[in-house]
């Protein structure tokens, strides 16, 4: 993250404030999701989907990602495609069993 | 011998060394995590019936859990802007308040793990009960790391900020980046054991 000034770190404040209530509200949203009865994958998509949201949020405004150094992103892109194939392989593999 | 590279940005990455690092450490972390979430993916497709979380864990208690750390987060984010704007004394009550918070989240861990022994519920019983053990006490074990990091930072660590502040808060936003990690991972955790 650049040098802040005194004016921005406070702006960034509010920012951060505003990321809790957002976060404390889909944690709630979340649990209530579990109640509902949306389906075995309607519910496991919808879940994840909040989860991604609050993910996202912790991610670009608590971690600064909205405004970082390019290194930063390559190294993520990089952990990213790892992290795919990390979940992909064993399920693919999974699959091609089936079909035998 | 001074470090290179603690306070300015180096530049050829554009970051202080230490972000680096720790940016470094938290992808070969996510590989870490990783691995158990393509592990549970792998087990729960794997069978035909696969309990729902509610079945055997306290959900009322891991949501407790979940406002905690996320609090948590926020405090953290906090004491490092208190010394972006030289408020040391701030940075100590929302540090406090960091570590408060997550000893808390250990309490609550605490009795529901001492339950689950209790009752037999052990990693042992079930895949799910293996999985559950083996994600959430990884992410224990994380929590505790950071635990001892944030009381050093809070207690002798912090003397740095009188001859060297700007490293010292440096040093702030890379455990901040650590900490949010952690309750990153958490809220991925969080549905899909105790809510699926």
């Amino acid at each position: 993250m650049s040098e802040l000034t005194p004016e921005e770190v406070k702006h960034h404040i509010k920012t951060y404030v505003l990321v809790f209530v957002a976060l404390a509200f889909l944690t709630i949203v979340t649990v209530g999701i579990s109640y509902l009865d949306l389906g075995h994958v309607g519910g496991i998509l919808l879940a994840l989907i909040v989860a991604s949201i609050k993910g996202t949020l912790v991610a670009c405004y608590f971690m600064h990602l909205i405004d970082e150094k390019i290194t930063i992103y390559w190294t993520l892109i990089a952990t990213v495609v790892a992290f795919l194939i990390l979940i992909f392989v064993p399920l693919s593999t999974m699959l091609g069993q089936a079909r035998i | 011998m001074d470090i290179p590279y603690t306070v300015k940005n180096r530049p050829d990455t554009g970051l202080y060394n230490g972000k680096l690092g720790i940016w470094l450490f938290l992808a070969s972390e996510v590989m870490l995590f990783g691995g158990l979430f393509s592990a549970y993916i792998f087990l729960r497709t794997g069978v035909d019936q696969w309990p729902t979380g509610s079945e055997y864990l306290d959900i009322p208690l891991a949501t407790l859990n979940t406002l905690f750390l996320i609090t948590s987060s926020v405090t953290m984010v906090m004491s490092w802007a208190s010394l972006k704007l030289n408020d040391f004394k701030k940075f100590k009550l929302y540090s406090g308040v960091t570590l408060f918070l997550a000893l808390a989240f250990l309490v609550v861990k605490y009795f529901e793990y001492s339950h689950k022994f209790h009752v037999g519920y052990l990693p042992s019983t079930n895949n799910f009960l293996g999985i559950y053990f083996t994600m959430t006490g990884l992410h224990v074990l994380h929590i505790i790391g950071g635990i001892i990091v944030i009381f050093y930072f809070w207690m002798p660590g912090a003397k740095m900020w009188e001859v060297d502040p700007e490293r010292f808060t440096n040093r702030i936003e890379i455990v901040g980046l650590y900490w949010h990690f952690v309750d990153l991972v958490w809220i991925f955790i969080f549905p899909v054991l105790y809510l699926l």
